[in-house]
């Protein structure tokens, strides 16, 4: 009964192969994530500040901005980054303009996301901190951002794993990440099934790992959920 | 004789709380909000030292006077000055006026991600930029005279309501302002733990803090109080001493005041 689809038979010998160039892939995939996140953080934050409560055409501009890149695919922002820089003759390899192009994408994620943490803070907590005499910005670095972010954090956890997970396009601008390493692999191996089975592993360990390093950072911010074991 | 006696320091404090100049002057004052006018014309002085107790029905206007003196709402007419600032017309510095006046709300607001030291300390150090040792040393200082020195390194979940409150009361002492309104501070707490924060704020006005409250505290605003204020449909209907509350002299009072007891 040999050759009956039921007797597959596995091969991971890529694994041995082609080593080298799967850390080579998770490595870019992680360096790219993780060289996005706080710039990503910072770009939402002010966009989510400036929406909230800068003049109105900060408001305008920030809006067309946030709902430009909610409503469309990445892949074309990175196609329109990646090639509008050429057009404009600025060159950038394609590393550079993937964490750009994540940059872009996650602030305005993370614009929503915040604006959605500073509105759900009490209005007392805004009226007392004024009272208090703090400068507006005072009151947004001392009393306004860190509770926003910790209201949030879970939603933020969840969209820096969904960026990482969306950095699997950027074989697309010839950024070798681990999904384009896999593309190759398989295009040699014609093992696709288990190219594909142990990236997705990969990929799952991956998340896990970004997401257990960011609830770690979090119990470094949060004095007070080290302290109380607030669950976030 | 006395006089010889007196030294000049002591003289200088003397004249200096006799001075005439209110701190607090309303005069004239109107409020509305769109079509709603809430204040109708109040005129009111509070002299320095002194204790304002607000009284009255809900709606009359109390909070919102008490708000227009820390420039929480902008009067729309008449003339209030505060610790030797106009607030009619005019650009207003808010922040500069607010070093001098500091308010403690019916609903603490203390600031949920900090220890009631960093709570305390945290105007202190932002806006009169002191340092670490000397925040440390302010904040012991005004937590003791509120009687809670041991819950420093707590956060406010951890207090009970009373004790948020007084948490509030010492951040706001620890500006070192020359007024404090209290906005029906005890409203949210049971009988109990009302009286842990009327006797403190009883202690400051023993210690010469001028103070705005609004209350529904009869017997409290009755000992405490210099000056009764009582307040029906955005107007002053009767004021004065504690005792007034004994012998009402319009039927708005009596009848607020046998209600509230
Ligand atoms: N920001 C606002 N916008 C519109 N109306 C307001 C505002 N603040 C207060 N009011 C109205 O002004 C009137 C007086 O309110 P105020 O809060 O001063 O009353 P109060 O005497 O403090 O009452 P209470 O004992 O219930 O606190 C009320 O009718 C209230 O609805
Ligand atoms: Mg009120």
């Amino acid at each position: 009964m040999r050759g009956c689809a039921l007797s597959y038979e596995f091969d991971f010998s890529f694994l041995n192969d082609y080593m080298p160039e799967l850390w080579h892939g998770i490595w870019l995939t992680l360096g790219m994530t993780i060289v996005s996140i706080v710039p990503g953080f910072a770009l939402g934050t002010s966009c989510a500040i400036g929406r909230l409560y800068g003049p109105p055409w900060v408001q305008r501009i920030v809006t067309i901005y946030v709902e430009g890149i909610r409503n469309t695919p990445l892949i074309i922002q990175v196609f329109w980054l990646f090639f509008g820089l050429a057009v404009l003759q600025v060159r950038v390899g394609p590393f550079p303009a993937a964490v750009i192009a994540l940059v872009i994408n996650v602030g305005a994620y993370t614009a929503e996301i915040m604006r959605a943490g500073f509105l759900s803070i009490p209005k007392g907590q805004l009226e007392a901190a004024a009272c208090l005499a703090l400068k507006p910005s005072q009151s947004l670095w001392s009393v306004q951002i860190p509770q926003a972010v910790e209201r949030v954090y879970p939603a933020l956890v969840s969209q820096f794993v969904l960026m990482m997970l969306a950095t699997s396009i950027m074989s697309q601008i010839s950024a070798e990440e681990l999904t384009g390493v896999a593309y190759m692999i398989q295009s040699f191996t014609f093992r696709g099934f288990e190219v594909y089975l142990v990236i997705a592993v990969i990929y799952f360990v991956m998340a896990c790992l970004l997401r257990l390093t960011l609830l770690g950072v979090a119990q470094v911010s949060f004095p007070r959920r080290r302290r109380l074991g607030t669950p976030l | 004789m006395n006089i010889a006696a007196t030294t000049p320091r002591a003289t200088e404090i003397q004249s200096m709380t006799r001075s005439d100049t209110p701190l607090v002057r309303f005069h004239g004052v109107r409020k509305s909000f769109g079509e709603l006018e809430v204040l109708k014309g109040i005129d009111l002085e509070v002299a320095s030292g002194e204790v304002v107790a607000l009284i009255g029905r809900s709606g009359s206007g109390k909070s919102t006077a008490l708000r227009c003196v820390n420039g929480l709402e902008r009067i729309n007419a008449g003339e209030l000055t505060v610790c030797g600032r106009a607030l009619h017309g005019g650009k207003v510095d808010l922040r500069d006026l607010r070093q001098d006046v500091g308010i403690v709300f019916q609903s603490y607001n203390l600031f949920p991600h900090l220890t009631v030291e960093q709570n305390v300390t945290l105007a202190p150090r932002k806006v009169h930029k002191i340092g670490a040792a000397e925040a440390r040393d302010l904040a012991e200082q005004v937590l003791a005279q509120v009687g809670l020195s041991e819950k420093a390194k707590n956060y406010p979940e951890q207090l009970s309501g009373g004790q948020q409150q007084r948490v509030a009361i010492a951040r706001s002492l620890a500006m070192r302002p020359k007024l404090i309104l209290f906005d029906e501070v005890t409203s949210a707490l049971d009988p109990e733990l009302t009286g842990e924060v009327l006797r403190v704020i009883a202690k400051l006005a023993a210690e010469g803090m001028t103070m705005m409250l609004v209350t529904h505290e009869m017997a409290f605003a009755r000992s405490v109080a210099d000056q009764v204020v009582f307040m029906h449909q955005g107007r002053i209907w009767e004021s004065g001493k504690g005792d007034m509350l004994d012998d009402p002299q319009t039927p708005e009072l009596r009848q607020f005041v046998g209600n509230g007891l």
